[in-house]
């Protein structure tokens, strides 16, 4: 067991080097030019020639990404930005403080009201419980999660004039992110746990628990709950990459000083630094959880342990 | 092999061919009896038919002349959906903004079917070494959340219609892998495989007309809902700025226009936002449906 989270951890290393060279690859196949980005279009040729071979710009693929890597371990740096001249450090990480903040508001919601509403439609399937919360969660999840924010912009902050449109001044101001970024994904838990839950209930063991005489309420509560919720362990790691796409949407649209608006608003800008150490960043928590999830996942399902232990004996 | 069957007992194939085709009708059958699915297969039919016959409805032109003299004017006989901020037809826009959404769903969708199930069925199939090195890689790649890795390209390529194909392409084609190769992982140990391998099939072949007939349900499945997917994801890449370039209409791009006219024109919001949410649902619903179709045990 400890065998298998210790290879998982190791592999994180080859992870990190490699997401950092896909994201290095893809950023290079741009005909961008930095030093013309610096100095702007009235600089004369030779300046930003020199400022490119400076730069490093003209370098081959593979000596950049190892003279990044160099520079991201040993000075732990990310460079400076071609857009503001600052250290991308000191404008990256205070906004992922503020996205990583919102995720972690919007990852609660959005397990605390979808799997038990998830575990409520398939408990009571076919009755009124089972079709509303089913019903609004289909609908929901086929709204982007743009739309849900313009919606929610438009009736709480323009009609009703109740909530913040931007910022982040007030506690009334994350109300509207954070239920754009959860929203969909509560959508998707809600469907997501109905089903485990559902194909849980059919499996022979329950049959088996009913047949010893077990209370109904046994049977649901501690067999079919217990197996029903390991893949929704999972389904929270999976959530993530739509937590991500809902982050950069609804800071664009609720001006959040978060990071992946800080992104997006420097594609404009090519404004290459910013962008790498973004991606970068925002990737290695992702992956960082990714693996919690899994070694959290190994821990609880005994079959996975068991598997384990019998391959590597 | 194969073909030595069929020469020499040509009743044999006959049986063949009609227990496919009642296959087929059978999942139809089951199909036709939900009625969620049937009412999106209805949805889908008629907005598909209007967006294929748009240019009998309304003419391009509608959807690109501007006339400033009626611009954000609210719904009316005149336009059913009103006006933008350029004065430009909003039923025309999104009649040809749903051309471009669902063209670009349905060919991203396809491509990444293509890419994912290759590379699933050669990792699924040879295994070992090869397998290895697909499913670490892939792992790596799906370290990069989708929505910054498509930035990344859009950034790196420029926005277009073929940039936004291979974004889309790139986010969508991990599914198919792994979803194929578990596929194949579980079916090549069953006996007909077996038998086809003791025949002298190649590899090729098993893959083709032996594993993948089988897999199919999975992957039409998959592949339905992915067009949902993908119809909301490219929706929100045109609202940031990362997909379609304008003027071409093109439903993420109107509803980004729409956004600082919501107070004075929130019509510019309604119209295109339920025509995505009624093509992701009738896609949906469909999807579900057919799930529920080919996977019989489930109904039992």
């Amino acid at each position: 067991m400890y065998r298998y989270i210790l290879k998982r951890i190791l592999f994180l290393i080859p992870t990190i080097l490699g997401v950092v060279f896909i994201i290095f690859f893809v950023l290079n196949l741009t005909p961008g030019n930095p030093g013309r980005s610096i100095l702007g279009v009235s600089a004369p040729q030779e300046a930003v020639d020199q400022l490119n071979e400076e730069l490093g710009y003209n370098d081959p693929l593979l000596v950049k990404y190892f003279n990044y890597l160099k520079n991201l371990v040993l000075n732990r740096s990310f460079g400076t930005s071609y857009f503001t001249g600052q250290a991308v450090a000191d404008e990256v990480l205070p906004r992922f403080g503020v996205t990583l903040k919102l995720s972690t508001i919007g990852i609660i919601i959005s397990t605390l009201v979808g799997v038990p509403l998830g575990i409520l439609t398939a408990v009571k399937q076919y009755s009124i419980w089972d079709y509303v919360p089913s019903v609004l969660a289909f609908l929901l999840a086929a709204i982007p999660s743009f739309v849900l924010g313009m919606v929610l912009l438009f009736v709480f902050a323009l009609k009703l004039n109740i909530l913040p449109s931007y910022g982040l001044e007030t506690w009334k101001c994350y109300i509207m992110p954070s239920l754009c970024m959860a929203i969909p994904i509560t959508a998707f838990n809600v469907r997501f746990t109905k089903s485990s839950m559902l194909e849980s209930i059919r499996e022979d063991y329950i049959d088996t628990a009913r047949a010893k005489g077990a209370k109904e309420r046994t049977v649901i509560w501690k067999h079919a709950l217990k197996n029903a919720l390991l893949p929704v362990i999972t389904n929270i790691g999976l959530n993530m990459g739509g937590l991500i796409m809902g982050a950069v949407v609804a800071e664009r649209l609720f001006s959040v000083p978060g990071i992946g608006a800080l992104i997006v608003d420097r594609i404009a800008y090519k404004d290459e630094p910013v962008i790498i150490a973004g991606t970068i960043v925002i990737s290695i928590t992702f992956t960082i959880i990714m693996l919690a999830v899994d070694i959290i996942y190994a821990f609880v399902d005994p079959r996975i342990r068991a598997k384990y232990t019998k391959v590597k004996g | 092999m194969s073909q030595n069957v069929t020469a020499a007992n040509p009743a044999a194939m006959e049986r063949v061919k009609f227990k496919k085709q009642s296959q087929a009708k059978e999942i139809w059958r089951r199909f036709r009896k939900n009625r969620g699915s049937m009412v999106g297969l209805i949805m889908l039919t008629i907005i598909v038919l209007a967006l294929v016959f748009a240019n009998l409805i309304t003419s391009y032109d509608a959807a690109t002349a501007q006339n400033l003299r009626i611009k954000l004017d609210p719904p009316s006989a005149e336009h059913w959906f009103g006006t933008d901020s350029y004065g430009r037809d909003l039923f025309a826009r999104v009649l040809y903004g749903g051309r471009t959404s669902l063209s670009i769903a349905v060919l991203a969708t396809l491509s990444s079917c293509v890419v994912g199930c290759a590379l699933g069925a050669i990792a699924g199939y040879f295994g070992g070494k090869v397998d290895n090195i697909i499913m670490r890689g892939l792992d790596i790649f799906m370290s990069v959340p989708d929505i910054l890795f498509t930035m990344a390209v859009v950034f790196a390529l420029g926005a277009s219609m073929v940039n936004l194909l291979i974004a889309l392409t790139l986010a969508y084609f991990t599914n198919y892998v792994r979803l194929v190769r578990s596929q194949i992982l579980s079916l090549s140990d069953l006996e007909y495989v077996e038998a086809a391998r003791a025949g002298g099939a190649g590899s090729a072949r098993i893959i083709m007309s032996h594993i993948f007939p089988n897999a199919m349900g999975v992957i039409i499945v998959n592949t339905t809902l992915n067009v949902a997917k993908i119809i909301l994801y490219e929706s929100t890449l045109s609202f940031l700025g990362l997909g379609m370039p304008p003027p071409q209409p093109e439903w993420g791009l109107i509803l980004s226009e729409a956004r600082e006219y919501m107070r004075s024109a929130p019509h510019m919001l309604l119209f295109p936002a339920l025509a995505i949410v009624l093509t992701a649902c009738s896609v949906n619903l469909i999807g579900d449906g057919l799930r529920d179709a080919m996977d019989p045990h489930l109904k039992s």
